[in-house]
């Protein structure tokens, strides 16, 4: 069957969890590449001999490849794009860094993608308002408190804030500090949020 | 909220043809764009000014802050306030730039047919990032999927692939000033169009395309 392959993509975006990034299935994407390769030759061998020779009766097969292939397209940029809308999510959940683990399942372009994209936003958020700009993936909740409790997950080193202490986050260790310092470290995962 | 902004009375000092705004009336404006942003379901005009004026707000705010004693209590008050603030603006421009993201070629090509005359919908700002991100998305299709497919499938519309807001969703709304005769388009073929009257403070359900253009005059706030 036709489009099996391209379904099979889309099929595998749905299948993971929400906001999952799966690996790049880069061998998928070459099979429906080649399927689409050998959908046209086709459909030019048979446009030339319906023209040269008049055979109304090829009509009918090379509208029907012409649809696969654009099924074909549409399946393959929707899964493209998809993955593009995962790797964004990314970048707001973690930061301008990726961990290892996702950065292995991302192919050559899509890192490119997601080093322009990082830049745009960076370059977007320091045109806001004064000299420093303003990071608008920070303040992602309304804040309840000035200070919340945290636990440490894993070691993390120093951590210095505003008012020059410098507090050393070691795992399983609690912490009073303020909330805007430390709502990047838990979306990391370095922290956790402890609600009494 | 007036009082932990009073330190510096008037806003727009230097922004001479505007009238002057209190920084009660400039957060109730803030607070005004950032509901109908939230909860419409597409893009809506760009409030460059209000934005800057709580950014410079914001970081008076701050540098007062810094002169305050270690240990006040009314220091650790105009923290929170601060960080609502940002929050607030924060959470605004967030949602203008997922609306971006999301529609990007519809938002660049209303952008583009938009009149001479007519306010722009996006910041300069926002417009240099959509337009980055245009390129950026479409560099990377034909990097990757369509430049490997035969000749006449190397192109994609963009504008045809990429979903529109849709106008049709419902939206809570008050009101604000009193609309007369507005007229609501059937739903289904059996009803008629019908025209209602929205009296100030009244609360509605009513379908986003029909009061949008009353969404931009500031008339209705939605909720």
């Amino acid at each position: 069957m036709f489009c099996e392959k391209a379904m099979e993509l889309i099929r595998e975006l749905q299948r993971s969890s929400e906001g999952q990034l799966p690996a790049f299935n880069e061998d998928g994407l070459r099979q429906v590449l080649q399927e689409m390769e050998a959908l046209y030759e086709q459909n030019q061998t048979d446009v030339n001999e319906a023209k040269a020779d008049g055979r109304a009766d090829l009509i009918p097969s090379i509208k029907l490849r012409h649809c696969c292939l654009l099924r074909n397209q549409r399946c393959l940029t929707a899964y493209l794009y998809d993955r593009l809308l995962r790797i964004r999510a990314l970048r707001w959940e973690y930061g301008s860094v990726l961990p290892a683990n996702v950065r292995f399942h991302m192919c050559a372009e899509e890192v490119q993608w997601f080093s322009h994209y990082k830049k745009s936003l960076a370059s977007f958020m320091r045109s806001l308002g004064g000299a420093e700009g303003l990071d608008i993936t920070q303040d992602m909740k309304p804040p309840k408190s000035l200070y919340i409790q945290v636990r440490c997950l894993k070691d993390h080193g120093e951590l210095e804030i505003d008012d020059g202490t410098v507090i050393l986050l070691k795992k399983n260790s609690q912490h009073f500090l303020p909330r805007w310092k430390c709502e990047q470290l838990i979306r990391q995962g370095v922290l956790e949020h402890v609600m009494s | 909220m007036s009082d932990a902004l009073s330190d510096d009375g008037s806003v727009n000092q230097d922004d001479s043809q505007e009238d002057v705004m209190t920084p009660a009336e400039l957060i109730a404006k803030l607070e005004e764009a950032w509901l109908n942003e939230k909860f419409s379901p597409e893009l809506q005009e760009n409030k460059s000014e209000v934005v800057e004026c709580v950014m410079e707000q914001l970081t008076h705010m701050e540098e007062n802050l810094q002169r305050v004693k270690k240990g006040d209590a009314k220091a650790s008050i105009h923290r929170m306030e601060i960080d609502r603030i940002r929050f607030v603006l924060s959470s605004y421009l967030r949602s203008r730039l997922q609306k971006i993201e999301k529609f990007f070629p519809h938002v660049l090509e209303k952008e583009k047919s938009r009149g001479e005359g007519d306010p722009s919908l996006l910041s300069p700002e926002e417009f240099a990032f959509a337009k980055e991100y245009y390129a950026n998305t479409e560099t990377y299709l034909k990097a990757v999927a369509l430049k490997h497919m035969p000749p006449n499938l190397q192109t994609v519309d963009m504008l045809k692939a990429v979903p529109e807001p849709c106008l049709d969703s419902f939206v809570f709304l008050r009101v604000k000033e009193k609309q007369e005769n507005i007229l609501v388009e059937p739903e289904t073929d059996d009803q008629r169009e019908y025209v209602v009257d929205l009296e100030e403070g009244s609360q509605h359900l009513m379908r986003y395309r029909t009061i949008a253009p009353l969404v931009s005059t500031g008339a209705v706030q939605l909720i």
